[in-house]
């Protein structure tokens, strides 16, 4: 394998704690070497990368992603998926079992990691927590995760039965998997397309209630507090209420490992967004009121969320050119997560560079246990996202890289503009050539 | 709220909701919130105009001019009115129904709309059963639209003919329109409000004329964050105390169809909110009685209160077709008056 220096750059490491300008050698698929500008030791024949005036950081991490292979290849496939991820500067994606069939065997987690994929960057499988993701049987843990699933999940649906609830939190725990768990009480969102409030009286959706994911939330924090085990790791997906988020604040204090993920709509948008009938805006959870943006926010600024992740679903055009309560639920995400994050939560809502690094990569690769990635230090994973912090550009969903374009930041105005994006030392990416 | 949410400390900025691209077409009626109050008075204008011209005058206005009704609900009224009222203008009619039609194929709004279009329809008159189906059709098609219903979201030309109705009995006819000309009026809307489109046009309408707009009815059908709704609505849950502050009182039909396995005790609900003889003679007995149909006799209002002194039902389908004769030359016509009115 060649070697690469990326040579004048500002290295933002935020889990080894480095901040200033380094020259980095990667070499078969790892970091070799780190070193202060033009003092690399055996750089000599590598491939070199000018980075100068340019960040690098530790590839991004999307631990939710929909990329809808097996089954779906015409909404997405794990090529055109991740190829969008490497533009958005993801070097590694956890891909949600809910594909035609479900991913609950080893067959298809293979299946999903084999080369023929041509998967431009990591998938990393999360597989269905139940048989089916109906519910109702437990998959068998150990042998998904020897396949390569990094945690279990019925995403889609959520696991509503308590003694399954239980039986999923104990046996991903006996195998260090995490259980993903998709909070909504189904029996309280039925026919809902949109969140439940004044909004959805006046458009004349029915609506989705907040308390349908806080419930759900509150019921798996009294599972994993009731379990008394240290172990157990539950992660709340997509979280979207101030209520389930104030129940994970909660779960926290009492020490329990309860962790969450917010995605950038519900940091960025309101169920205003949904305006006059967006399919668009439409993904379950919903776009909330803005109260639980506020929340959203907040907890992403103090500490309590844990990882920005994108849901990205892609969709095809003609399935969401139908009638609001008809469209199916969710948007893309990949290209738009890093450039969304900086221009809002670093730019306009203050917070550090380093922290934005650290929730679209360090604690994701901490949550699923991804040894050697989200941090750039010798014999680390060579995943490497090199950008320009301060550059503005305006998403155009007709040039990205996934296949679909379902999307409600088209035309959106971003900042930081990924310049390459390296996955284990090969360049995904380019903008030059892209 | 949750007592232990942390109060945002922080005023942050967020990103702009943008506004509102519709309607594309200056012609289009989608809902009643899109017409000025100069729009609405037009509308009743010509309602008039129209209703008093000579038959063989009127039928040149919109003589060969080719207009689709795509209803994918069944109805009498609004159908057959929007119909009668697009051909006493002279205009050329097509019903598309979604059953016997290429729609129970499984084709979609969008191309429906797309073919309707290609076989020269130049505007396209609809009714579905998904709340914002107007919207989608408008900006598929780019034709002038007219909502003739759209799930439980709304139903404009409902609403002008309810105001045509309200007009003629309170105001003398009155056909210009300010903020204060139903200054003074309250409406009660009263029973399945929760699944109407009536009602919501209504209160997008109404209280933009001075009106205050009460809403009645019980909790699975009223919930109380229709009170956000908008300006000078309010909930009174007490049928009797609302009818005794109504001048106009619209009965709605419990809409079986939309209930999404909502349990309703029927005896209780007749017992609370049915409008009877009784209790319209002493509590409000002036005032007019309307319902947009189709109405359930022995369940939201008698027999008698139907066919009573007090009802203007059957007004209210008449002014229906002047209405949309109005409202179809308008979707047909509004280009050569200027644009959006």
């Amino acid at each position: 394998m060649t070697a690469l220096v990326i040579r004048g750059g500002q290295l933002l490491d935020p889990a080894a704690g480095v901040d200033a300008l380094k020259d980095v050698l990667l070499k078969d698929g790892r970091v070799a070497e780190i070193a202060a500008p033009g003092k690399l030791k055996s750089a000599n024949g590598a491939e070199v990368l000018d980075a100068t005036g340019l960040y690098l950081a530790p590839g991004l991490i999307d631990m939710h992603v929909h990329l809808r292979e097996p089954g779906q290849g015409y909404k997405e496939t794990i090529a055109t998926g991740t190829a969008a991820a490497a533009a958005g500067g993801f070097t590694a994606v956890a891909a949600m079992p809910n594909t035609t069939p479900v991913n609950d065997s080893s067959e298809i987690t293979r299946w999903m990691l084999a080369p023929e994929r041509e998967a431009a960057i990591r998938v990393f499988p999360i597989a269905a927590a139940t048989r089916g993701s109906k519910g109702e049987m437990l998959n068998e843990y150990a042998a998904l995760k020897s396949a390569g699933a990094v945690a279990l999940s019925d995403d889609g649906r959520p696991i509503l039965k308590d003694n399954i609830m239980r039986e999923a939190l104990t046996a991903a725990a006996r195998v260090g998997l995490t259980v993903i768990q998709h909070a909504e009480d189904t029996r309280l969102t039925q026919g809902g397309s949109m969140n439940l409030g004044p909004m959805s009286f006046k458009l004349g959706l029915r609506g989705m209630a907040a308390e349908a994911e806080s419930s759900i939330v509150e019921r798996d924090i009294r599972l994993v507090t009731e379990l008394r085990d240290t172990r157990v790791h539950l992660h709340v997906a997509h979280t979207s209420t101030a209520a389930a988020l104030a129940a994970v604040r909660q779960a926290r204090r009492n020490g329990l490992r309860v962790t969450c993920e917010v995605a950038p709509h519900h940091f960025l948008l309101t169920e205003e967004h949904v305006g006059l009938y967006n399919t668009n805006a439409k993904m379950c959870p919903p776009l909330r009121s803005a109260a639980d943006r506020d929340a959203m926010i907040e907890a992403i600024l103090d500490g309590v969320v844990d990882a920005i992740a994108t849901d990205h679903a892609p969709h095809a055009v003609h399935e969401k050119e139908v009638e609001f309560d008809n469209a199916p639920n969710g948007i893309i995400g990949l290209e738009t997560a890093f450039g969304l994050s900086l221009r809002w939560l670093h730019k306009e809502w203050k917070l550090p560079l380093g922290r934005v690094l650290s929730l679209l990569s360090a604690q994701p690769a901490a949550l699923l246990g991804m040894k050697g990635r989200g941090t750039l230090t010798v014999g680390s994973f060579a995943d490497v996202v090199v950008f320009d912090p301060k550059a503005e550009w305006t998403y155009n969903a007709r040039e990205g890289k996934s296949k679909s374009r379902n999307t409600p930041f088209d035309g959106w105005t971003m900042q930081g503009k990924v310049r390459w994006t390296i996955s284990e030392g090969r360049i995904a990416y380019n903008a030059e050539t892209a | 709220m949750n007592p232990t949410t942390t109060p945002v400390r922080r005023q942050l900025s967020h990103p702009p909701v943008d506004a509102s691209p519709f309607p594309y077409n200056p012609g289009s009626l989608l809902s009643a919130g899109d017409l000025s109050l100069d729009g609405i008075s037009h509308i009743l204008a010509r309602a008039t105009a129209l209703e008093n011209q000579d038959p063989l005058v009127r039928n040149r206005i919109l003589a060969k001019r080719r207009v689709a009704l795509l209803f994918y609900e069944s109805s009498t009224r609004t159908r057959t009115s929007f119909e009668l009222a697009a051909k006493s203008l002279g205009a050329d009619t097509t019903l598309v129904s979604s059953l016997s039609s290429s729609i129970e194929k499984g084709e979609s709004l969008k191309d429906t709309g797309l073919t309707l279009r290609a076989l020269g329809a130049e505007a396209i008159i609809l009714r579905h059963n998904s709340s914002g189906a107007a919207w989608l059709l408008e900006s598929e098609t780019r034709l002038p639209v007219l909502n003739a219903g759209d799930g439980m979201h709304e139903h404009p030309t409902q609403a002008l003919l309810d105001l045509r109705t309200i007009l003629a009995h309170l105001k003398a006819g009155a056909e210009t329109v300010t903020p204060e000309t139903l200054a003074g009026v309250t409406v009660s809307i009263v029973g399945d409000i929760l699944h109407s489109r009536v009602a919501r046009s209504n209160m997008l309408l109404l209280p933009r004329l001075g009106a205050r707009v009460l809403l009645c009815g019980p909790k699975e059908l009223l919930p109380e964050l229709a009170a956000l709704a908008g300006p000078g609505i309010t909930i009174e849950r007490d049928f009797e105390a609302a009818l005794r502050q109504s001048q106009v009182i619209m009965m709605l039909r419990i809409q079986a169809e939309r209930l999404a396995g909502l349990q309703l005790d029927l005896e209780e609900y007749k017992a609370a909110y049915q409008l009877t003889g009784p209790r319209l003679g002493t509590l409000a007995p002036t005032a007019i009685v309307l319902h947009p149909g189709p109405i359930i006799r022995g369940l939201e209002l008698t027999a008698g209160v139907a066919d009573g002194p007090q009802s203007a039902i059957l007004e209210q389908v008449k002014n229906g077709v002047a209405i949309r004769m109005a409202v179809v030359e308008r979707a047909l016509l509004a280009d050569k008056q200027g644009g959006r009115a």
